[in-house]
This record gives structure tokens, C-alpha cells and sequence, in this order.
């Protein structure tokens, strides 16, 4: 059965991942807007944003390499900070690897790699069972040119938009990181704990002499490596999927 | 020494594009170690809360509506969770509280 199906279910795929990508491209347009404004704010032009977005497709990860462009911080620190700040994507495209056949091919294995983003994630794995890449791939195809062009639209009306409205859309990034950690820190003591070490840990190194000098790009990786590390040897995550930290 | 953006975005793309293809495209067992594991568990909730606070002080107008809008932020994610009404949810909070306090 699993045999005849298989040409026909890779298209089928790619269209329920379309269906699925159009809620995620309402919402990443959005969101993309904030983005280009502070983009456009940190000295990065219209087309220079759209590209960003279109090939990056990040949140936390673009609004990251902004701010190292934004400190003029060096090819090293915009390296290892992408590196860093979206490392939960290699922890994502990790579990993914799983969730694919084992025989998938190289193609179609590069092809969702771009396809890699928290909200496509969360649905790509609540799919019972092996999925096609194709389902990704047609979820980032609808949501994609959505927080291209939500950003683009930032980048080129931020300046001409109220105040009020740009104030207002100046938290919408950070709203949507909230509902990334936590959901899980209610669930999880250790999880809370690591979030609000973390804030205050940010707070002080952005107060205290001589650790304010260090740009806040640098200041994450810091942060992260540290408090990261520590967590891991002191909480270390239970074996079962998804990890339960003990 | 003022390294140009496009040479900045091309090396963030291409940094970012690695970080998502090489597990899919190399790693076919699953990770063993304990300690990677639990770090990379643990990685987006410090990357996150790092990169919120307290930059979102100064997303706003003024800090005090930015605290209305991290604890809007905050008590939506709690109850509710759901990436786009969170963020919305924050940003009509500032745009709320900017028409009393400003």
C-alpha cells in the first residue's frame, strides 16, 4: 500500500502543508511587520530587509543578526551568534531527521531544512507517524512570502506609520517570545527558573560596569552558554521525548 | 572598520541555513549524550528571556508602557499560549496604556 501511494502522496502532502501554512502567513505577517520597522530603524534598507526574512526565516534569528548589524559587532559574532540564538532549530531539525523516512532523499532533505521554523515545527510533529518533507516544504511556501512581505511593508510604512501604532508594534516580537517560554515554564519549575535567571542575568550584565561594554549580541551567547550548561548539569533532561527536565 | 550589511545578511543566511540542514542532512541516529541533550533543551528558553529582557524596556514610547506590555505579554502566554494572540495581545496593551499615559 505504502508502495503505490507514493507518488501521488508527495503532492498530497505539499497541498495540506499549503492548506496548514495559511494561518502561520496571517500571523508572520504581523509579527514581520515589527520586524521591518526595527530593521529599517537599525539602517537596513527596504530590499535588504525583504531579503533577510526571505532567507532566513526567523524570528529571534533575524531580529539577533539586526542587532549585531546594529553594533557593527564583526563576521565572527554575526556567525556565532546565528549559530547560537537558532540553536533550536539543530535541536528541531534533529528531531525532525526522525520524523522523515530514513530513506529520504538529499533533495528533499535540503529543501526542508529551509523549511525550519518554530510554528512549522509545532505542526510538523504533532503529525502521527512519518511525514513527506513535502508537507513542510508546502507549509513554507504559503508562510514564507507572508513574513517576507509583512516585513518588507515594516520596513518601507514604519516611518510614516503613527507612533502609537509603531510603540505599540515595537513589542509584538517580544510578545511572541513570551509565548514561546512560557507556556512551558508554567509546566516546568526548572524551565521557569532558567527563564527568570536568565532576564535578571540579562538585566545586570546590561547595568553593571564594564559588562554593559559587551554588545547585546555577545551578551546572549554569553548568557545562553552559561546558563544553558549549567542547567544541563544540575537539571539534566530525562530520556523520554521532548525531555522532562527532573 | 564598517563590514557592509549585505555581507553581514549573506553570512547570517548561510550561518542559519547550516544550522537547519546539517542535522537533517547528516545526523540519522539520535543524539546520546546526556549533557548535549539537556543543553540543547534548555537552549531557547535562555536565548528567548535573554533577548526580551530587558531590550522590550525599550521597544515602547516610554518604559512604563512597556511593563504593561511585558505583563500583558506574560499573563497571555500563561493562560493562553498562542504565538499571534499573544503578540497582539501585547502590542493593544502598550497602545492602550499610551493613550492615558502620554
Amino acid at each position: 500500500m505504502h508502495q503505490e501511494e507514493k507518488e501521488g502522496s508527495s503532492v498530497r502532502w505539499f497541498r495540506r502543508g499549503m492548506r496548514d501554512g495559511i494561518p502561520i502567513s496571517a500571523g508572520y505577517f504581523a509579527v514581520a511587520f515589527a520586524l521591518g520597522i526595527t530593521a529599517k530603524q537599525m539602517g537596513l534598507s527596504v530590499l535588504q530587509s525583504a531579503v533577510m526574512s526571505l532567507t532566513m526565516l526567523a524570528s529571534a534569528g533575524e531580529f539577533a543578526a539586526i542587532t549585531v548589524i546594529g553594533g557593527n559587532a564583526g563576521l565572527l559574532v554575526m556567525a556565532v551568534t546565528t549559530v547560537v540564538v537558532n540553536m533550536r532549530y539543530l535541536l528541531m531539525s534533529t528531531a525532525l531527521s526522525q520524523k522523515i523516512e530514513s530513506r529520504t532523499g538529499f533533495a528533499k532533505r535540503l529543501m526542508m531544512s529551509y523549511c525550519v521554523t518554530d510554528e512549522i515545527f509545532a505542526l510538523a510533529v504533532t503529525v502521527k507517524g512519518k511525514l513527506d518533507p513535502m508537507y513542510n516544504v508546502g507549509m513554507a511556501v504559503v508562510a514564507a512570502p507572508g513574513w517576507t512581505a509583512g516585513t518588507a511593508l515594516g520596513a518601507a510604512l514604519g516611518s510614516i506609520l503613527p507612533t502609537a501604532a509603531a510603540n505599540a508594534l515595537g513589542v509584538a516580537l517580544y510578545g511572541m517570545f513570551l509565548a514561546v517560554i512560557i507556556p512551558p515554564a508554567r509546566k516546568n519549575l526548572v524551565i521557569a527558573a532558567v527563564v527568570i535567571i536568565s532576564m535578571l542575568s540579562s538585566w545586570l550584565m546590561s547595568i553593571l560596569p564594564v559588562l554593559r561594554e559587551i554588545s547585546s549580541g555577545t551578551r546572549i551567547i554569553i548568557l545562553t552558554l552559561l546558563i544553558a550548561s549549567a542547567a544541563a548539569i544540575l537539571r539534566p533532561v530525562k530520556e523520554e521525548e521532548g525531555g522532562q527536565a527532573s | 572598520m564598517k563590514i557592509s550589511t549585505n555581507i553581514y545578511l549573506l553570512v547570517a543566511a548561510i550561518t542559519i541555513y547550516a544550522v537547519r540542514a546539517i542535522p537533517l542532512t547528516l545526523i540519522r541516529r539520535e543524539i546520546k549524550s546526556p549533557f548535549l541533550r539537556s543543553f540543547l533543551y534548555y537552549v531557547p528558553y535562555v536565548t528567548l528571556a535573554v533577548m526580551t529582557f530587558p531590550a522590550i524596556l525599550s521597544a515602547t514610547g516610554s518604559p512604563a508602557s512597556a511593563w504593561i506590555g511585558l505583563a500583558a505579554g506574560v499573563v497571555l502566554a500563561y493562560v493562553d499560549g498562542n504565538l499571534f494572540r499573544v503578540a497582539l495581545g501585547a502590542c493593544a496593551a502598550v497602545f492602550i496604556s499610551e493613550l492615558f499615559l502620554l
